[in-house]
Formats: C-alpha cells, structure tokens, sequence
C-alpha cells in the first residue's frame, strides 16, 4: 500500500486536493463564523451550499460519469427531504438528542431516495439520451405530485400516512390523538418542523458524499460505468453487466441527493414538495455543467460559487437573476465555442509549459 | 354530453400543445437540440399580443368600435406578435445557439436554459411580475343539443388554427424547396452542406418558423387560460416538449399526434380521475408509452450500427 | 446433421495439435434475416482450440454480422452455435464473452475517456469479486484485486510494448496503437476464441508485418483460437491455418490457404465472371 502511495496517480493527488479543499473552507467558515465575521445572510447560505454541493456532486455521478442527463434529480432529494423529516419529527419524544436524529434522518432519507431511485433506474435506464431525460422529468414531476398529496402525522399509536388523491381528505382524516403532530400537510407541505440541521453536519455529509462518489469513481464499478458511458457496445463485449452497473451509479447517486435533501428539510421549518419541481433540477443540473462533467471537485467549486452568486449579485437588485442568465450563457458560449476555445487553451498552453517540463524531467 | 364536453376541451388544449410541440420537433430534428426557451417565447408572443389589443382598443379605435375594426385590430397584433416572436427567435438562435454548433449538447442545453431564464427576468422587468388579464381573441360560444354542449368558439379556432397550421406545415416541408433543404440538413448536415445546402440559414429558418408558431400558441393559450405572466410558457412548454416526445421527437406528425392525445389525456384525467393527480396520469402515461415504444408513437428507432 | 459439419481443413500441423480435441467453436448453419433479407444464411464452421483462421469475402458479404452474430450483438435466427460445446443461444453479449468469446471493431470502439490502462482493467471485471461497497470503503480485498489487476495490465500491455502509454488517455493515442488497445483489451477478458474484425486496417506493410508476428505471438502464448476477417490478402494467407470465403452472406469456399487461391468461385466473387468469347 505504501508503494500505491508513492506512485499516486495525478487523479489521486486531485481527490486529496477537494478533500483538503473542503476542509480548509470548513475550518476557515468555522472561525470566521466564531469571530463574528460572517452576518447573518451568509450564515443562512452555509447548511443550503451545502445540500446543493452534496446535490451537484451526486448528479454528477449520474450526469458526468454514468452520461445520462437526468432532469428529475430534485424529485429524489425531495423524497430525502420528507422521509427526512418525518423521521425526525416522529422520533422527537424517543430521541431527545438532535444530532442522533439529524443522522438517523439522513440514512433513512437517503435510504427511501434510493428505493425510489432503483424503482426509477429500472424502467428508465432502458431508455437512451433525450428520453430517458424526458422520463426523469416526468419521474420527477409524479414525485412532487405525489409528496403533494401525501398526509402524514404521527401519535403515540405510531405513524398515520394517508393519501389525498380526489382531493377529500383532510389532516383530521387521519385520525390522530390529542398529542399528535402534523408533520406533511400535503401541498402545504412540512411545517413547524424542528431545524436541527448545521454546518457541522453538512460538511461530515459533503466530505462522505466525495469520498462515496470519488472512491466509486476509483473502482472497477466507476470504471466499469465510465467504459459504459463511453461505448456501450464495447462495454457489452468485455463482458460488462451493463444493466447492473447502470443501475449501481444510478441508485448511489439518487441515495446522496436523498440524504442532501434531508440535510435541506431539516434547515427550514417548512418546506413544501414544490421547492423541489423540474426548476431546482435543473438549477442542480446547471451547477455540474458548469462545474464540468466528471469533474467533481468543479462541482463543488460550481455549486458553492453559483449559489452565492445571486446573493452577491444583490445590489443589482432587481436585475441579478437577469445577470445570472447572462453570466450562464457567456460562460457556455466561453467554454465551448470553438473560437473562444482556442484563446484561452493557447492561454493555457503558456501556463502549462513548466509542468509539461516538469513531467519529462521525470 | 358530459364526456363529448370533456373531448372537446380536451381536443382544443392539445391542440394548443401540438402547435407549441411543433416547434420544440423541428428545431430537434434539424438542430439535435432541445430549446428549453421556446415556451418563454410563447409568453413573449403573448405580451405582445396583449399590449397590441390593448393598445388598439385604447387608443386607435374609438369608443364603440366596429366588428370589422376589432378583429382587424386583433389580427393585427397577433400578426405583430408573429413578427416579435420570428426576430426573438432568429436572434436567440444567431446569438446563443449558432456559436455552439460543434459544443456537446448538454453545453446547448445549458444556454438554453440560461436563454429562458433571461427571457423569464427580462419580461419580469419590463412587464411586471403581476399577472395581466388576457382578453381572448375571441369570445362566446356555440350550444349545441339544446344548450347540453357548449363549445366555446376559441375552442373551434383553436382546432382549426391547428389543423391549418399542421397542414401547411407538411405541405411545406414535403413540397417546397426550403422544406427539401430542411429534411436534408435534420439527416445529415455535412451531406446536405456539400450538397450546396445553407446549413445556417436553413437552421435559422426553422427557428423563424417555430417562434412565429410560438406566438400563435401564446395568443391561443392566453386566450384559454387568461392570466399572462413571466412564467406562463414554462408548464405548457414542459408539456408541449413532453407531448413532441410522447409523438416521437423530430417527427412533425409526431407532434400533432402527440399534442394531441397529451391535452385530451390531461382534461379527462382532470374531469373523471383527480385534478391534482392531472400531470402525474399524463406523464405516467409518457412513460409507458416510452417503454413500449422507446422512441415515441411515431418516431423511428434507430439501432447503433456495429 | 452432422454431415454437415466439416471442420475447416487445415495445414498440416493442424491435425497433430488439434484434431483429436473437439472444436473450441461451431456453427451448425447459422442464419439472420433482417426484415425479409437473409444478411448471413446456413453458415456452418469449426474452428480449432489453437487454429488461426480466416474470414474473407467482397464487401457486404456479411462478414461482420458473423461477428455479430458470434457475440450476440444480433441473436440468430436459425441455427445453434456452440463455443467449447456448449449452446450459446439465449445469451447476451456479455454472457457470452465470459464465456469465452472477446473481439475486436472494424470502426474502433475504445473508452476513449479512459487511460490505457483503465481500458484494459476494465476488461477484467468479471475476473473481479470485490463489491460496490468494498470499493466506496476501500476494503483490502478492493486494494488486493486492483494491485493484481495493475500487474496484469501491465504485462498484457508489455506484449506489445505499450506499458509506457498506460496513463495515457485511449482516444489520444495515435492509430496504430488504439488497435493494438482493443486487442489487449479483448485479451484482458481471458478469452478461449479471439475474433478480430480487420485488424490491419489503416495499417503500412511494416505495420501489418509486425502484427501478424504479434497474432501469432498471441496464439502461441495464450494458446487460443483466433478467427479474424480482413482484406489484406497476403496477412491472412500467411497466417491463417483454414480459411472461410463469404459472399452474399453464404459460404462459398472453404480450405487452406492453397485451396482457397485456386477456387475458381472464389476467384469469381472477387473478379467477376470472365466473359464468355
């Protein structure tokens, strides 16, 4: 092992970089945070950059590694979101400590997106390029449909889940006792729920969301998905469970935006299934192309920057999400018009020059 | 009676969706991209429409105006909107997608996006976040079996707008030379440019006439539904596109079909199954509809060749 | 039935090495239609457990959709094929190489967004046994198998001389060597037949030279059959023990080398008929 270590790759030297990376922002965030430096709009971004960084980077896995653009990645973080929140909400008298239930609600939201993740992969992992998009959309607006009708309360007798399809039921329909708290009131959403969400625990998520997609990434299953990706055909003829590895990515990938969804649950006390509509999905989406795809560290820096972005952009008042359309587009135009392309890769050839050097000395 | 009122309903929003389909199918087809800012232009078709009327029965015609001069004053902006929509949709595509013509299509897709934000926050600006009140184009309705079905006449206009519009369309791209230049360019863009073919003004072109059906939808969807604003485009722009994918994208009968089949689906689903459930029957539909035939009703599958 | 059957006649060291083994591969007259066209009908051969052979024929012939076929890209439509004896009908592609068949693309399939190595690893995954998990959390078994994996690579790599390319990205290699990649990367798959679909394509005289040196090499070290198809004549009369001749998706000729230069039918498939004076 220590002889792995010496002849570390490039590709390892940048996964211990995000690592660090994350890290140090942590710990920098943390003491300006204790000195007072950070007011309270920043504080306020601090759990939400989080959940978004946690979002890109496992969209990322599907989107980048895995190559099929998925539309519907918010529908998964909403179901972590509610499963999220209604273990909390529910385990409030058994469980008194906040952090206990803030994790228990991260495995088990991450746990619900991934059942719903693998029942999704199924049917749509069969699908190619702009239809399987289209079904993720779809997927992803039944999800938020569905949570939009979803009553749930809980009681000493346990837990009371109704469905409000025709529109006739109500909270009272479901029966619960004097002590019983509403926790989803369908299009209403989650309300008065507990915020036991903190920066503390959305860094711990980030850092076990890159080390889970990175070593994925590392393994004969990132591989195995990323030859996939690149030519299916081939991938079949070297013996490749095509579907098994598909469904892999897809379902880790759907089970970290469960989790992040529950970190963002729980940082508000109330959250409605329409926060998580077709829009955030592709607010997430714009983070990992930008971001680059396959390229994780990029979407962290992406998620974090473009969910500053329009809070910095404020004293363009009314006309910021007008910028943030424009910077989008140049940015896209920057990045891949052929022309453009060319200045800056001749910019970068300047820069690069004592590092191809470097690589022959050796 | 009931049902046939349902039908009809449901015939005429599909109709709407096939006309906005349309345009989503045939920039596919030629460009391989999905325009996510089409259905912003719709609601730009739709302000324009609206301060044009406006305008008009404000301060052009007098009081008490004549029905001649109403409707030509109703003509007039929806053709004004037409014109709008063709330059917005001909500068959008010159100044955003045109540059990214090698780019991977994800990177188009993004722009795309960011062209609807912008198109969203600028109408926002300049018309204000507050919904406007749509006057339909036209009003009243016909009743038929002893007043036990109404339809209304934007309804009829609808359908036949649509019919029209699918008509002159395939006369279009069958018989004219444009329309041959068009399939040319959607099969192989390389092919068809040695072949002497204007790529870029061919692709231009088809943006032009998508938009210029953008903004007939715009009048007729703001005519069914009358509160106009910034986000008015983008659930029936999702649907129209689901709707083109549904038909099998590229196909512009497809679309028709499509459009079609999705707006009847959602106004049964509304009236006998669930209001709120309306968009999940529609896309559960999609889907299976998909995983039967993955390439739409009538899109052709294309195996990768070994 | 088995009348049919005729192994494809070969040199005479053949018969010493391989005759008294049953074929590693047999086609009982296998056929596919695509939609009313018989692309491939009745093709029936066998191929020995260490034979080179070879699969010519004008273009069209249908010489790939054998191939196709072999690995299940396309399922037959008539027919039973049977690799090591065993009745390969039913199984997917992948199926199918585990059991024994890797091959090669005419149009070059690599990943291209992998490195060299990667290509080949990758190759090697049903060779694998760690899971998803114990790779997320980096278990020994996971650093064992990759460390095993690397050293084979690496040796496989070394047959053609390519381990100082391993970091390198496979679509940024130049031609030469992104075929030899697919070569080493069907061989990675430890497979029993070998089928390469034009290997010297694209390829100058030294080039061609060196590879048939290089598919001997690997018949001889891995001890495997070889079927492959390609157009250069004199590559596949030097090294192919038997050989095939396909046309219209049927077999017209089959023999050695010798036999099949003088088959007045295959000279017609390929030059046409002489006009009668």
């Amino acid at each position: 092992m220590r002889q792995y270590l010496k002849s570390m790759k490039t590709v390892t030297k940048v996964d211990f970089a995000t690592y660090l990376g994350v890290i140090l922002a942590f710990i920098i965030v943390t003491v300006c945070q204790s000195m007072g430096l950070l007011n309270r709009s920043m504080t306020g971004m601090l759990v939400p950059i989080c959940c978004y960084v946690c979002m890109a980077v496992s969209l990322n896995l599907t989107v980048g590694i895995l190559g099929e653009l998925s539309l519907g990645h918010a529908g998964f973080m909403s179901v972590g979101a509610f499963s999220g929140i209604v273990t909390a909400m529910s385990l409030q008298s058994a469980i008194p400590n906040d952090l206990v239930r803030m994790i228990l609600a991260l495995i088990v939201g991450a746990f619900f997106a991934a059942v719903v993740g693998f029942i999704v992969g199924i049917p749509v992992l069969r699908l190619r390029g702009d239809y399987l998009a289209i079904v993720t959309l779809a997927f992803g607006e039944i999800i938020k449909d569905l949570i939009n009708c979803l009553l749930v309360g809980w009681d000493e007798n346990g837990l009371h889940i109704a469905l409000n399809l025709d529109g006739t039921k109500s909270m009272s329909s479901l029966g619960l006792t004097e002590n019983g708290i509403e926790i989803i009131k369908g299009a209403q959403g989650a309300t008065g729920n507990a915020r036991i969400a903190t920066f503390t625990v959305g860094f711990v998520l980030v850092m076990i969301t890159l080390i889970v997609v990175l070593n994925l990434v590392r393994s004969r299953t990132g591989r195995a998905v990323m030859a996939i990706r690149d030519n299916r055909i081939a991938a079949e003829s070297v013996g490749l469970n095509v579907t098994k590895y598909k469904l892999t990515a897809f379902v880790v990938s759907t089970a970290l935006a469960g989790a992040a969804g529950a970190l963002f649950g729980l940082n508000y006390s109330n959250v409605t299934a329409a926060q998580f509509d077709f829009n955030t999905s592709i607010l997430v989406l714009v983070y990992v192309v930008l971001g680059g795809l396959g390229n994780i560290w990029g979407s962290v820096v992406a998620a974090t920057v473009l969910y500053i972005l329009p809070e910095a952009l404020r004293q363009f008042s009314d006309y910021r999400m007008l910028v943030y359309a424009i910077v989008l587009i140049l940015v896209m135009l920057a990045t891949n018009n052929p022309t453009f392309k060319a200045i800056f890769s001749r910019l970068r050839r300047k820069d690069d020059l004592p590092d191809t050097a470097g690589k022959e000395a050796q | 009676m009931e049902f046939l009122s349902y039908l009809v309903t449901g015939i005429s929003l599909g109709s709407i969706y096939a006309i906005i389909a349309l345009g989503y199918t045939m920039v596919y087809g030629i460009a391989k991209m999905l325009n996510f800012a089409h259905g912003d232009v719709i609601m730009v078709g739709g302000y324009v429409a609206f301060y044009a009327t406006s305008f008009a029965t404000g301060s052009l015609l007098g009081e008490d105006p004549s029905d001649g001069a109403v409707l030509l004053a109703t003509l007039g902006s929806v053709l004004l909107a037409m014109l709008v929509c063709t330059a917005l949709g001909v500068v959008i595509e010159g100044l955003a997608y045109k540059p990214l013509r090698s780019a991977p299509s994800l990177a188009v897709l993004i722009t795309a996006i960011g062209v609807s934000y912008f198109l969203q926050n600028a109408a926002q600006l300049i018309f204000g976040a507050a919904p406007k009140n749509f006057t339909p184009v036209v009003s009243g309705q016909l009743t038929l079996f002893g007043g036990q079905l109404r339809i209304s006449y934007i309804a009829l206009l609808t359908v036949a707008t649509c019919l029209v519009i699918m008509a002159a369309l395939t006369t279009f791209i069958n018989k004219s030379k444009l329309g041959k230049a068009m399939r040319a360019c959607s099969e192989d863009k390389g092919a068809a440019q040695l072949m002497g073919i204007n790529v870029n003004g061919t692709i231009s072109m088809t943006f032009a006439i998508g938009s210029a059906l953008a903004a007939i939808a715009g009048v007729l969807l703001c005519s069914y539904s009358p509160l106009l604003q910034p986000t008015t485009g983008s659930m029936p722009g999702i649907k129209a596109f689901t709707a083109a994918v549904f038909g099998g994208i590229g196909s512009v009968p497809g679309a028709f079909l499509g459009g079609l089949l999705l707006g009847i689906i959602e106004s049964l689903a509304q009236a006998y199954i669930s209001t709120q459930l309306s968009n999940t029957i529609m896309f559960a539909v999609l889907i299976v509809v998909l995983l039967v035939k993955p390439a739409g009703l009538l899109g052709k599958y294309v195996p990768e060749k070994v | 039935m088995f009348s049919r059957l005729i192994p494809v006649r070969s040199p005479n060291m053949l018969p010493d090495r391989d005759i008294d083994k049953s074929p590693i591969l047999e086609c009982i007259g296998v056929g596919i239609n695509f939609g009313g066209l018989a692309a491939v009908e009745d093709f029936n051969i066998a191929i020995g457990r260490t034979e080179i052979s070879g699969l010519i024929g004008p273009n069209g012939a249908g010489k790939t959709t054998v191939f196709n076929l072999l690995t299940k890209v396309y399922q037959p439509t008539k027919g039973t094929i049977l690799l090591d004896g065993k009745d390969t009908h039913g199984m997917t592609t992948a199926q199918v190489n585990r059991a024994g068949i890797a091959r090669t693309f005419q149009n070059i399939r690599l990943f291209g967004n992998l490195t060299v190595e990667e290509n080949v690893t990758v190759a090697m995954d049903a060779q694998m046994t760690y899971n998803t998990l114990s790779g997320i959390l980096r278990l020994p078994k996971f650093w064992k198998e990759e460390r095993v994996a690397h050293e084979r690579a690496m040796e496989l790599l070394g047959l053609f001389n390519m381990q100082d390319m391993a970091g390198v990205k496979a679509s940024s290699l130049p031609y030469g060597a992104q075929r030899r990649l697919e070569i080493v990367r069907a061989l990675a798959t430890n497979p029993s037949l070998l089928l390469l679909d034009e290997p010297a394509a694209g390829m100058n005289p030294s080039e061609t030279a060196e590879l048939m040196e290089n598919i001997r090499k690997i018949r001889d070290v891995f001890q495997i059959a070889v079927l492959l198809i390609e157009h250069d004549m004199s590559l596949v009369m030097n090294i192919c023990e038997g050989i095939a001749v396909l046309n219209f998706g049927r077999i017209i000729a089959k023999g050695t080398p010798a036999d099949i230069q003088s088959d007045p039918a295959v000279i017609e498939a390929y030059l046409g008929k002489r006009k009668e004076a």
